[in-house]
């Protein structure tokens, strides 16, 4: 449904006297399949809007390729635009207009006819859950209402991939769960979804297949399940109640310990295939030595180990 | 014909939300009213006018012409706020016509001053001011062309700055010397000739000619085509370089 190749970005910036030229997109190359949520996971600054924005027409790439829904981005965008759908970041509606009208307007800039948009209009807002709230003026509406109004103005023409960005920031757990249901709705109905996000947990439970996005390159693409089991093994956490350093000898010879690292706080990191069957092996071992442990946890590899393996840092820190 | 219904549904758009707010209709009539009730009465002894009448015919045409430029000028602070909440952007994305995501907007400017300026005829008419239907119906034209040009510059401008802080001192010193360079609040026919020279290169001072002609129901005289023809072609101008600036990436 996307496929990219080598798409680049870069923007001039001025400090001071000196002219800069920051690279915002490095060739970025994605296959995106049809029926998927495709998630777009990194920190701000990563390059994740920038690309969004590329691939939805509205920034001209500065080189690559890009095929979007069976038609070429570079030359034909007009064509995209009819094709595609795009939520921005920080909100598409007026606030002295209300849903109904936003709706109406939107879907006729696409040419529909008045009669077609009022109807779609009604669908939508009859869909988002937002008919109560029809035809009062927008900038009466909580963050979560007005979001859903952002996406159903992304929808009314049905286009066959809708980009969303950043669909869940700044919004309640509660309006976050409502939109993870949307998101999955409109998947539901063979819609391609597009969304970027900086939550990892977002990308694990919402997202198909997500690519990894840092300093404008993709530096891992995949399932959520296949990138965390490249990550081999689970981590286990040993907090020691007496040196941390005599544990480690100890536990360094274990055949199954891949890697093992001692934090300051006496903690080691130990590195196994398999949590589940080590676990014993490293309390029998312990024990065996004499030394106390004040906890043990089993850690699963999550997109975070998957982001610090491939990047040296951690999503959380940047 | 894409292009025309797509400017009739911005212009529906932007005329629903101007009506909407009608404190623009109080502040458009208020302020020229007090020109007319304030600043009139010294212009006959000023003027040396034979009569009330004969001064406003040199006054009345100079203050439309002066609302015209005013009112187009200040349009981008909305096209900004509209830029913040992201109603720009979500028109781009789709297959809208670009030139008219601007036209739908200035056309709107155009037809809110073209009521204003009948206000304040109507008003002058009360006060002794006498015009022909056909001349003042070319006036409006001017106005209108007046109208049209400095709002696509507004807007053009706006997309350009994207800020209010830096779009305000810019307007205002692009407005300055236009309207002293105009001779809109008196004629330059009193003016010394070095700065009759100056005037010459501001376009405005031909729009305030040709106004002035029109209401004196000179239609013969050269300023007339003069003044539409310059405004006519200044006009095309903006609004071509401001469509590009909708087409282009913003960023």
């Amino acid at each position: 449904m996307i496929e990219t190749k080598g798409l680049r970005k870069s923007f001039r910036s001025r400090q001071g006297r000196e002219k800069k030229s920051v690279d915002a997109v490095r060739g970025v190359d994605l296959v995106v399949a049809e029926g998927e949520i495709f998630g777009f996971l990194g920190p701000n600054g990563a390059g994740k809007t920038t690309t969004l924005r590329m691939l939805a027409t509205l920034i001209e790439p500065d080189g690559g390729e890009a095929n979007i829904a069976g038609v070429d981005l570079r030359t034909n965008p007009a064509e995209v635009r009819r094709r595609i759908g795009y939520v921005a970041q920080g909100g598409s509606t007026w606030d002295e207009s209300t849903a109904r009208e936003e709706l109406v307007l939107h879907a006729r800039m696409y040419g529909l006819g008045k009669a077609e948009a009022q109807r779609r209009a009604v669908r939508a807002l009859d869909a988002f859950q937002l008919t109560e709230y029809a035809d009062r003026k927008c900038k009466t509406y909580s963050g979560g209402q007005r979001r859903r109004v952002d996406i159903a103005l992304g929808i009314i023409h049905e286009p066959k991939i809708v980009f969303l960005d950043e669909p869940t920031t700044g919004l309640d757990p509660q309006s976050r769960a409502h939109m993870w249901d949307e998101i999955r709705r409109l998947r539901a109905e063979g819609m391609t979804v597009f969304i970027t996000t900086h939550y990892l947990d977002e990308a694990d439970a919402l997202c198909d297949r997500i690519a990894i996005m840092d300093h404008g390159e993709v530096v891992a693409e995949g399932t959520p399940a296949e990138l965390k089991r490249e990550i081999s093994g689970d981590v286990v956490l040993v907090a020691i109640e007496g040196s941390a350093e005599d544990a480690g000898k100890v536990l360094e010879t274990e055949s199954y310990v891949t890697k093992l690292e001692t934090s300051d706080e006496g903690a080691l990191r130990l590195y196994v295939n398999d949590g589940a069957r080590d676990m014993p092996q490293i309390l029998r071992a312990l024990d065996g030595a004499g030394i106390a442990l004040s906890s043990i946890e089993l850690h699963r590899p999550s997109l975070d180990d998957v982001f610090l393996t491939k990047t040296g840092r951690s999503l959380r820190e940047s | 014909m894409k292009f025309a219904r797509d400017t009739w549904l911005i212009f529906q758009r932007q005329f629903l939300l101007l009506v909407r707010q009608p404190v623009w209709l109080f502040v458009g009539i208020f302020q020229p009213v007090m020109y007319l009730l304030l600043f009139a009465p010294l212009l006959k002894p000023a003027l040396q006018a034979s009569s009330n009448a004969e001064a406003y015919r040199i006054f009345v045409p100079g203050l439309l012409v002066l609302l015209a430029i005013f009112g187009g000028l200040f349009q981008g602070f909305g096209l900004i706020a509209e830029l913040r909440a992201g109603v720009i952007e979500r028109s781009r994305v789709t297959p809208v016509s670009r030139l008219a995501l601007l036209l739908g907007r200035s056309l709107r400017d155009v037809v809110s001053l073209i009521a204003q300026a009948i206000i304040i005829t109507v008003l002058a008419l009360a006060f002794g001011l006498s015009v022909f239907i056909g001349d003042l119906l070319l006036a409006y034209l001017m106005l209108a062309l007046i109208a049209l040009m400095t709002s696509a510059l507004s807007y053009g401008i706006a997309l350009v700055v994207k800020s209010e802080d830096a779009l305000a001192p810019l307007m205002n010193t692009i407005a300055q010397p236009v309207l002293l360079l105009s001779g809109i609040l008196l004629p330059l026919n009193f003016a010394p000739g070095w700065l009759q020279g100056i005037a010459d290169w501001n376009p405005f001072s031909w729009a305030v000619d040709g106004a002035r002609a029109l209401f004196a129901g000179d239609l013969g005289n050269d300023a007339v085509w003069q003044g539409l023809s310059v405004m006519a072609v200044i006009t095309a101008l903006a609004v071509v370089w401001a469509a590009r600036e909708f087409a282009r990436s913003v960023r």
